[in-house]
């Protein structure tokens, strides 16, 4: 029988879970996601957590929980540190497995490698390979499961910029959403925007009032590069270098209405990311923002209410 | 020019010491005070850590006193404190300041950027000056951390409540008049002098507590409530784990050889955390350790509400106070923090050690 490979669907889930699948099923893994997250996955990463941890990491300790009470062999908790030269993720995703470790208990075996391409690109692969092997020791394998990653993290990725969010990649989505007038940009990161529980399904709701919605995903990596150019210091974190170069960008490009910014609470990269961006925009004072801070408590009404608020207001600006 | 810049502890004294050896115009922050708290929140990001918002309040204070450059440390990440320099400097600006900020980035490798920076504070300094007042910085810097350990040693043990408090500020006070490293020598000895003719009761036997946690909660008094202070004149040794001596060599001279933290403190922490986290997340849990093996009684853990790395460190302390046998006590601090509420909690904390060390004494 095959090993089980747990994959919590939580955080990098929605940046990487494409590669992962493949590197897994090439070496003949089966792999057992996490449910769709419910008031029950949150309220167990609730206890779990420290009081103070952001909710996405709440959230992902109950995913955690999930899996392991689904019976997995294993489950997949990379160390990612840095996943381009000169940047870093928060210092959460650097203790993310003892996070896990210490705080969810009787966990099973945690597949922990150390993603980190500006100090240790080369161990990166090493781990990468080492891992492989533990599924799969026939020559070759190991390889042709890191090439299976890279063209399937291709191939979302450009799914990505056509104008899916990652949610609907991910669902294998064909058709896209109809275009419209009313375009607007929704920021933050995509562990939060694309689970509808956490989000409060925040994207359909944009949609169902009218708006076309955009995200960070759907540019160019040199758009975003040229956002963060007018920055005295670029952002040494990835996410929030997307965000504040995507923010920019669509500020620059004038081709955006309004803009929803979607903080965590908690978050620390956030916190000032998002202050920057909401400065910035306030400064041109060309398009409005709307602040949003998701936290455990985020109630679906009092969130529509705004949105539809926000939305009248950008259709007034419009006629007007 | 007119340099100002953010206090950290003792530290405030070494920054003021060394822009004036290069001869400019210092106008040194005003004391931290609750309306410097103040003003710091009310302007900072609301979710911003304590102390991005603590030097908000001093950059406030020091611009209005006639302060027009700012010199602040700058950082590669992955924590926050890399970016403080700019969110300020954005805020400031929106408030209508006009300013320099100059940002001093740990070298990372290349010693170019670094030297650019600093010589545009030095201005015309021919290089003997620079480097007097570099050297003597240091000195200065790590004079002030030896004395402060020995405060801590002998807080506990005064005879008469604040005469150990008192020496200790004369002593920095002499050591702050210093311009050469050789001043620095002799005004160290003179202000050692100073601490150890204070009646104490050496014999004693004293509670021993670590200190561990995020550096500028540890470093500055006013933001974690006086905990030394208070610790020591209730009897309490307090061992600081971190003093800014050892975070200049790692911040700004270790790290551009990609070296970070101490050896003994990562082999410490190797059973729970094996990685770097940003900020001292990882000391925190090495040192601990350490404190355990060496025998303390108990450890205090103190970080900003919501510090990245600390919530890392948090989330294992649990563990490591149960495998190792060591008591931990943490506190997450802002500015709404009491000072009544703390008190309390230290208080029963310090019953709970001294009931477990008696009974370890007496074996039951
Ligand atoms: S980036 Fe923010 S939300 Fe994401 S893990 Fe770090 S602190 Fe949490
Ligand atoms: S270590 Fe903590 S308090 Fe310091 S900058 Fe980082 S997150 Fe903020």
């Amino acid at each position: 029988m095959s090993t089980t490979v747990g994959i919590p669907r939580a955080l990098l889930y929605y940046h990487y879970y494409p590669a992962w699948e493949a590197f897994f099923q090439t070496l003949g893994a089966d792999i057992v996601l996490s449910d769709e997250t419910t008031k029950l996955i949150l309220d167990r990463g609730i206890r779990d957590a420290v009081d103070e941890a952001c909710l996405p990491v709440k959230l992902y300790l109950g995913h955690v929980a999930n899996l392991r009470d689904k019976g997995v062999d294993c489950i997949f908790t990379p160390r990612v540190v840095s996943v381009e030269p000169k940047k870093y993720l928060c210092p959460k995703f650097l203790g993310l497995p003892e996070i896990v470790r210490f705080c969810v208990a009787n966990v099973p075996e945690l597949l922990t490698i150390e993603i980190n391409v500006e100090q240790k690109y080369k161990q990166s692969v090493k781990e990468l390979l080492k891992l492989a092997s533990r599924f799969d020791r026939r020559p070759g394998k190991a390889e042709a499961a890191l090439v299976a990653a890279e063209s399937a993290q291709a191939k979302y990725e450009s799914k990505l910029q056509e104008g899916f969010t990652p949610a609907e990649a991910l669902a294998g989505q064909e058709k896209k959403h109809a275009s419209s007038k009313m375009r607007v940009a929704v920021l933050g990161h995509a562990y939060n925007l694309n689970d509808p529980f956490i989000s409060v399904n925040l994207f359909g709701k944009l949609r169902e009032l009218g708006a076309e919605v955009v995200t960070s995903e759907m540019l160019q990596p040199q758009e975003i590069a040229a956002g963060t150019q007018s920055l005295e210091k670029d952002m040494f974190w990835t996410f929030g270098h997307q965000l504040m170069g995507a923010g920019n960008f669509l500020l620059e490009e004038g081709s955006i209405e309004g803009m929803v910014l979607v903080a965590s609470f908690g978050c620390g990269p956030d916190s000032l990311v998002c202050e920057l961006v909401e400065r910035t925009y306030k400064r041109h004072h060309t398009v409005p923002v709307l602040l949003i801070t998701l936290d455990e408590h985020t109630g679906e009404a009092g969130l529509i209410t705004r949105l539809e608020a926000f939305v009248d207001m950008l259709q007034w600006r419009k006629a007007i | 020019m007119k340099v100002t810049y953010p206090h950290l502890g003792s530290m405030s004294v070494a920054m003021h010491g060394l822009f004036t050896d290069l001869g400019l115009d210092v106008i040194p922050p005003p004391p931290i005070t609750k309306k410097t708290i103040n003003l710091g929140v009310m302007h900072a990001p609301e979710f911003a850590c304590f102390p991005l918002k603590i030097n908000m309040g001093n950059f406030i204070e020091a611009l209005e006193a006639g302060a027009d450059t700012i010199v602040m440390a700058g950082g590669t990440g992955p924590c926050r404190f890399g970016y403080y320099a700019q969110v300020q400097r954005e805020i400031l600006r929106d408030m209508g300041y006009d300013f320099k900020m100059i940002v001093l980035e740990p070298p990372q490798g290349q010693l170019s950027g670094l030297i650019g920076e600093l010589k545009e504070l030095c201005g015309e300094n021919r290089w003997p000056t620079t480097v007097n007042a570099v050297h003597t910085m240091w000195r200065k810097i790590k004079a002030m951390d030896k004395l402060h350990a020995r405060l801590l040693q002998l807080r506990p043990r005064e005879l008469e409540q604040g005469a150990i408090t008192t020496a200790y500020k004369k002593g920095v006070a002499l050591l702050a008049t210093a311009h050469t490293p050789k001043d620095v020598n002799r005004l160290y000895s003179r202000a050692l002098t100073l601490l150890n003719s204070v009646p104490c009761n050496y014999e004693k036997s004293v509670l021993r507590l670590g200190l561990v946690g995020e550096i500028y909660m540890l470093l500055e008094p006013y933001a974690n409530l006086q905990v030394e202070k208070l610790l020591g004149e209730m009897g309490v040794e307090v061992e600081r784990s971190i003093y800014i001596s050892h975070w200049i060599r790692e911040h700004l001279i270790l790290s551009s050889l990609h070296i970070k933290g101490s050896r003994a403190t990562k082999n410490a922490a190797a059973p729970y955390l094996n990685h770097f986290v940003g900020g001292h997340g990882w000391e925190s849990i090495g040192d601990t350790v350490r404190y355990a093996h060496r025998g303390y009684d108990g450890v205090i853990h103190i970080l900003p509400f919501t510090c990245t790395p600390e919530i890392v460190a948090q989330s294992i302390l649990p563990t490591v106070s149960r495998q190792e046998g060591i008591p931990i006590l943490s506190f997450s601090l802002d500015e709404q923090s009491g000072e009544a509420g703390f008190r309390t909690r230290l208080e029963a904390f310090l019953d709970l050690l001294q009931q477990r060390k008696t009974k370890q004494r007496f074996g039951t």
